[in-house]
């Protein structure tokens, strides 16, 4: 029988009470964005924030609980933007949005850095159960940066996956993990490239032990880039159904899917607040329409990362998505 | 030609290089404190004390304008608060939900379009005809164009976006019919979400159709699109019914002016001359410099001369400056055309067969 699970792609708007005192104490500036040494005085206001995304998650019922990541101010270059190696330069702009990240420039080895890690072992201190990782994939989180050490494509490309599978590596207690890689849709690779890019998924998704959800959005995969990627080995695939839910649904059905998946049916653009009711009848949409097994989990989740709401639709939206898992779904 | 009515009556030269700005200036701090007390729920300093307020700053940077000599001013938009936002207020079927991030720590108020839209308060007139009323120059009205306030909205309502654009052109069209009727001859469409999206250039031409149906032809009507790749929209923006692009090439160092050389240029170009993104300000020479670069796109009576984008973000002062050396730049450029000292045009670069 199949699970429901809800959960997001975390990278939540920031309660509005700490947007201004964040852009006090930080300053307004591209130099003054999070760089891995906040001060202490920075650290707790972050630290607030934390405690009350997870509680607002907690209230909303959702399964997994996400960190929130409200010091990603890089959306999902932060990993990046806060190591030793990587210099952050002008703001480029982050996809198709009106909205920027700091270039991030690597510049040297790509060591061990545990950023990511240390902010979910703060959030475990509040989470009892269904504690879940977010990072970026290995393909989009390269494809957002620049190199200058590596020199070659698919060596950055192993180098950024070899970086992702020891922050990954260090994550305790989650029990799934979503990789967001919006660039495989954004700036899908070409053919020829398909063996590196599902070893780098490979590479990354073999860190854990726990469920990896691979999660590309702002549309459908090509053909070429859904197959290849079915090569590699995680647990549950994504389907952004709110930006194309006619291509996404064709993937499914001409090459078959994970056993898991991760349907974005939830619309984290868009201030129009999703019912239950509409949840619910988007995930039977597209259990009716792909290849008739049970699929063992479905996560029930926003399309995108919820940054880009303001606070109170970002909290209707989950307590839309808690609500419709909590009831049972008819196939 | 529109540009004619604009030369001041006391020009000193033949020719005549129009000078103007995008729109936003730099607001006095005081005024943001004033707007701070008035959002305080504690204080006493009320809506009456506001308007006197930004009555105050208007009639300021108005006049700092004009004593720059700029040719045809605006108040630097001291009465918006942001170029969407303070649209979305003024139309019915729209709301606003709270802040959303930009970059960083720069958010906005997005605008939710939850309901079919419709005029609803007044948006520019009283400040058109107060600046006017303050000012012995022309007066240019700058209006967020429709196809950015449909893309930087969120969209509850229409099929898509661009349906929610020629909506919103509409409501641009009888803005604009008002401005005309109480004496604007100088509006500027500012389309900033066309460089996001060049491919909808077309949607930007259908929206432009719809905001000058039915306004006179004396009214000079310009576009401004910054920060962008112009040769995705270069040349098919000159079928746009505008007699103005506004292009912002300085920031770039004109590394993208040749694209408007591979076509001629058949309407007149307002030229940045100075960045807005740095606070060092240009020299006299340099900005000589920089209009030179537009004769090599079209002829004097064609260029206008503005800085690349809104002033708001440099400090007061450099702003001011800018303005001010722009001004100079542009009165000895055409001293120089009038004594036969500068040569202009360019052969067209031969298209690639």
């Amino acid at each position: 029988m199949t699970q429901y699970v809800a959960t997001s792609p975390g990278l939540y708007p920031l309660p509005d009470w700490s947007k201004e005192q964040l852009q006090d104490l930080k300053g307004n500036q591209r130099e003054d964005l999070i760089d891995g040494t906040e001060s202490q005085e920075i650290e707790s206001v972050y630290a607030e924030v934390r405690e009350e995304l997870i509680a607002r998650q907690q209230e909303a019922e959702l399964d997994r609980i996400v960190e929130g990541q409200g010091r990603w101010d890089d959306f999902i270059a932060h990993p990046l933007a806060v190591h030793d190696s990587v210099e952050t330069r002008g703001i480029v702009r982050y996809y198709n949005n009106n909205n920027f990240y700091r270039e991030p420039v690597v510049t040297d080895e790509l060591t061990f850095d545990g950023d990511v890690a240390a902010e979910l072992d703060k959030a475990s201190d509040h989470v009892g159960a269904g504690l879940q990782g977010v990072l970026p994939g290995p393909y989009s989180l390269a494809d957002l940066a620049t190199d200058d050490y590596y020199g070659d494509e698919d060596e950055f490309l192993a180098a950024i996956a070899e970086f992702l599978a020891g922050e990954l590596d260090a994550f305790e207690g989650v029990e799934t993990v979503f990789l967001l890689e919006p660039s495989l849709v954004e700036n899908p690779f070409e053919n020829d490239r398909g063996e590196q890019v599902s070893t780098a998924v490979d590479t990354v998704a073999s860190a854990t032990d726990a469920d990896v959800v691979v999660f590309p959005y702002w549309g459908a995969l090509e053909e070429h880039v859904y197959a290849h990627l079915l090569d590699a080995d995680f647990e549950a695939l994504g389907f952004d159904l709110i930006a194309d839910h006619d291509s996404n649904v064709y993937n499914a059905q001409e090459y078959g899917t994970t056993d898991d998946v991760a349907l974005g049916i939830v619309d984290g653009k868009n201030t129009l607040v999703e019912d239950a009711e509409t949840v619910r009848e988007r995930i039977e949409w597209f259990e009716g329409q792909t290849p008739s097994e049970e699929y063992g989990t479905v996560y029930a989740t926003a399309n995108v990362e919820l940054s880009y709401l303001p606070v109170s639709k970002f909290e209707q939206k989950l307590d839309a998505l808690g609500e419709a898992t909590r009831q049972e779904v008819v196939a | 030609m529109t540009r004619e009515q604009f030369r001041p009556d006391d020009h000193p030269h033949d020719h005549f290089l129009l000078t103007t700005v995008v729109g936003s200036y730099p607001k006095p701090k005081w005024l943001h404190r004033a707007r701070d007390l008035w959002n305080d729920e504690d204080s006493k300093f009320d809506d009456e004390s506001f308007d006197e307020a930004k009555d105050d700053a208007s009639r300021l940077i108005t006049n700092e304008h004009e004593r720059a000599g700029i040719d045809v001013v605006v108040d630097g938009e001291m009465r918006r608060n942001e170029m969407v936002e303070y649209f979305a207020h003024r139309i019915d079927g729209c709301e606003c939900n709270g802040p959303v991030k930009v970059w960083g720590h720069n958010y906005f108020d997005k605008p939710s379009v939850v309901d079919d839209i419709s005029y609803g308060e007044e948006w520019l007139v009283s400040e058109y005809e107060f600046t006017s009323d303050v000012s012995q120059r022309p007066v240019k009205v700058p209006i967020t164009g429709p196809y950015t306030l449909a893309s930087w909205s969120f969209n509850e309502v229409y099929e898509d976006e661009e349906t929610a654009a020629y909506e919103f052109a509409d409501l641009v069209n009888e803005e604009v019919e008002q401005l005309v009727d109480a004496g604007a001859r100088y509006i500027q469409i500012d389309e900033p979400a066309l460089a996001t999206t060049p491919d909808d250039h077309a949607i930007v031409g259908e929206c432009l159709e719809r905001i000058v149906d039915g306004i006179p032809e004396d009214v000079r009507v310009g576009l401004h699109v910054c920060y962008g790749d112009y040769s995705r929209i270069y040349p098919d923006i000159l079928e746009f019914p505008v007699d103005e692009f506004d292009v912002e090439l300085c920031n770039g160092d004109y590394e993208q002016l040749d694209v408007f050389k591979e076509t001629e240029f058949t309407k007149d170009l307002a030229l940045g001359v100075v960045d807005v993104h740095d606070k060092e300000v240009e020299s006299v020479e340099e900005i000589k410099a920089n209009i030179k670069k537009g004769l090599e796109v079209v002829p004097p009576e064609q260029l206008t001369v503005s800085p690349d984008c809104g002033l708001k973000l440099l400090p007061r002062e450099a702003a001011f400056q800018k303005m001010d050396n722009l001004v100079t730049a542009a009165r000895e450029i055409e001293a120089d055309l009038d004594a036969g000292e500068i040569e202009y045009g360019e052969a067209p670069v031969p298209a690639d067969d």
